[in-house]
């Protein structure tokens, strides 16, 4: 009987001809390679008409590229959020303002409370901050989550009001002020200069992300092994361990070949009594802790999504409710988690954005959450439920993220830039049903 | 023929509920024995599906007792329901579309590594097993239920039941999505679970197969059970007079 289907399966593979056996072989999603071709399509884009109008291909430097890895950081952690929530039918139009009021929150315990009982800069301060921020975002979801879940209200409006609620709260909390400056380690968690981790930690990280694909890979085969499901052809295994391996491996490179800006140089170079020589000094900036935490989150929530009974019941919940009810799952319960762990992504998503402004705003992540839907949604979630990957997501925030800096970078004004990223949201959503459509 | 002495696999009795007024089940009484299969007849909204979800722990029944092997049993909820070893087949089916067929056939319960994590080729495997006994076609593991045909989906539903070892299974219109092979498969099915001492619960509104597949009848109308009879009692004729007129014949005889 298994031979039978081999034989099958094999000759409908070699009718489909060879680039369908590619992807049926490597079992790659096809839908991520177009969202990798858009995002090439973008970048080089906006590099070659950079290069042409203005005389000058300002996108595909390492420069650029670092600043858009850290831009992407903030949205892309609370998209991953995102995803859960969508692919359950709801939406959280609040996100943005309690990224603001937990900012708000964390700025007041760093800098009016903490140190008044441990002393300015005591070692504590960062860490007692960003567990009250992602604490508070917590509970604020959970909140939200019990009035959806219990209270039978719709999950639009009960964060719409949260949109307003929060905002205004967050404006309370300080009376309207900037709080600034903020705790020195806490900044950086922002990125910049010192927020990266330099040349040879980018390298270790590397290694590590290099050793992962390889394992990934050898668990896939063990498995494959164990429970007798059909092995990939090693020629499909190896083409993925070199395109994974080559892609951490060159992101390493890049982030490797930003240096510090010269003044920067300078100072380290006074503080730590090194003579800069004549041509310069060259530190790389390396990963920056922000992009860390993007990459460490992405990973949890993937894990948590494809390897747990709590992803499986998201998804459950999202195609079919009632079955989920009856299945025993409790789907009220799930909601509250779902809206929770939105809040704590949002709280470390705040760290992240008052991190690099500095200083915490009652203004900070104001629309926010349109940019974290649209980067949910762009990645693949559909807005009907159950369907939505974490890679997607973060993927979506990285184009939404490139189009902004791209549009800079060549000079459209505001009002352009918010034309087109309104009309690429409409017209990605529209090719993915066209895609859905098709690939049925 | 199926031994009605002893004790009674599942009683229910005297189950009442109402939904804003209705009386959806009104004081209905009826028990199932190991081995036997107690089909539930009559019009839509007669209430059978609505008495079959009280004892799967979908609703809470507002009065009455169940027992379970003679012993009261609280089913508060699907999970109560499972301690019991009380499995559904929903006429829905109760599927989620965009799942495969071994996260579905596992919803709820499923196998997990010595981390914690869910076994996906564990399931997997363990699911081609229990379908290369129930349905030898059945080739679309990977692929979302949404992508299977009816009587594929069907087999999906019918595997959940079967593959925790049920001993009171509830199959609620079991055959009404299925060809005329696939109908036959599940006939073939029951009188091999009856065979190994499970109750089954049927509900159709196919009475002629009812007729061949069931020990007994029940007919409900308004909520009410107008009454249950052994199908060698009874002729077709009788049933259909049940069902339309809620009188019993032979009661009224």
């Amino acid at each position: 009987m298994t031979d039978q289907t081999t034989d099958t399966e094999t000759k409908s593979a070699e009718k489909a001809g060879l680039v369908s056996r590619f992807f049926k072989e490597t079992e790659l999603d096809t839908r991520l390679l177009g969202m990798i071709g858009a995002l090439a399509l973008i970048w080089t884009g906006f590099h070659f008409y950079g290069a042409i109008f203005n005389g000058f291909g300002a996108f595909l430097t390492p420069r650029n590229l670092w600043n858009l890895s850290v831009q992407t950081a903030s949205i892309g952690i609370m998209a991953t959020g995102m995803v859960l929530v969508i692919i359950t039918r709801n939406i959280d139009l609040s996100v943005g303002s309690v990224l603001g009021f937990c900012a708000i929150v964390m700025g007041v315990v760093q800098v009016y409370i903490l140190p008044q009982y441990l002393g300015l800069g005591h070692p504590m301060i960062w860490v007692i901050a960003v567990v009250v921020g992602v604490i508070c975002g917590a509970f604020i979801g959970a909140f939200h989550g019990f009035l959806i879940a219990y209270g039978s209200i719709p999950a639009f409006i009960v964060t719409l009001g949260g949109l307003l609620v929060w905002r205004g709260a967050a404006f309370l909390v300080a009376r309207g002020e900037t709080i600034s400056p903020v705790d020195p380690t806490f900044a950086l968690m922002g990125g910049g200069p010192y927020g990266a981790i330099g040349a040879t930690g980018s390298w270790i990280v590397g290694i590590l992300g290099c050793a992962a694909v390889l394992g990934m890979i050898a668990l896939g085969r063990r498995n494959r092994r164990v429970f007798h499901i059909e092995q990939r052809p090693v020629w499909a295994e190896t083409f993925l361990a070199i395109v994974g391996c080559g892609a951490v491996i060159g992101a390493v490179l890049l982030v490797n070949a930003y240096p510090w800006p010269r003044g920067i140089v300078k100072r380290y170079a006074e503080q730590e009594g090194i003579t800069v020589p004549e041509t310069g000094l060259f530190i790389s900036h390396g990963f920056a802790i922000p992009v860390l935490i993007l990459i460490g989150v992405a990973i949890f929530m993937t894990i948590l999504m494809s390897r747990t009974r709590f992803g499986r019941y998201v998804y459950a919940i999202g195609g079919n409710p009632e079955a989920a009810a009856l299945a025993g799952i409790n789907t009220r319960m799930m909601t509250v988690k779902i809206f929770a762990l939105m809040g704590a992504l949002t709280g470390l998503s705040a760290v992240v954005a008052s991190a690099r402004l500095g200083s915490a705003t009652n203004a900070l992540g104001t629309l926010d959450e349109l940019y974290v839907i649209a980067a949910a949604v762009i990645g693949g979630t559909s807005l009907s439920g159950g369907v939505g990957t974490i890679y997607g997501a973060v993927l979506g925030a990285l184009v939404m993220q490139s189009l902004q800096t791209g549009m800079v970078l060549i000079g459209f004004d505001a009002a352009i830039q918010q034309i087109v990223v309104g009309s690429v949201l409409v017209l990605a959503v529209y090719l993915d049903i066209l895609y859905r459509r098709n690939s049925k | 023929m199926t031994d009605r002495k002893g004790t009674p696999l599942v009683e229910l009795k005297d189950i009442a509920i109402s939904f804003g007024g209705i009386r959806a089940v009104d004081h209905v009484s009826l028990d199932l024995y190991p081995g036997e299969v107690v089909g539930l007849l009559g019009h839509n909204g007669a209430g059978k599906s609505t008495l079959i979800k009280i004892l799967s722990g979908a609703y809470q029944k507002d009065s009455g007792e169940i027992r379970i092997n003679g012993e009261p049993a609280q089913i508060n909820s699907p999970i109560d329901a499972r301690h019991y070893n009380i499995e559904t087949i929903y006429q829905t089916l109760a599927l989620a579309d965009n799942l495969d067929a071994a996260s579905n056939l596992f919803l709820g319960r499923e196998l997990t590594n010595a981390l914690g994590f869910v076994d996906d080729a564990k399931m997997e495997s363990e699911t081609a097993k229990i379908m290369a006994r129930l349905n030898p076609n059945f080739k679309k593991l990977k692929e979302p239920v949404s992508a299977l045909s009816g009587g594929q989906r069907q087999s999906v539903a019918i595997a959940r039941a079967v593959y925790f070892n049920a001993k009171i299974l509830i199959m609620d219109e079991p055959t009404a999505a299925l060809g005329v092979h696939e109908t036959a498969m599940v006939a073939d099915l029951i009188q091999e679970l009856k065979k190994q001492g499970l109750g089954i619960f049927l509900i159709s509104h196919d009475t002629r197969e009812m007729m061949d597949l069931c020990d007994r009848v029940a007919v409900m109308k308004n909520g009410k059970l107008v009454g249950s009879e052994r199908v060698e009692d009874v002729t077709e004729d009788d049933i259909l007079s049940m069902i339309i007129l809620g009188k019993n014949p032979k009661a009224a005889a």
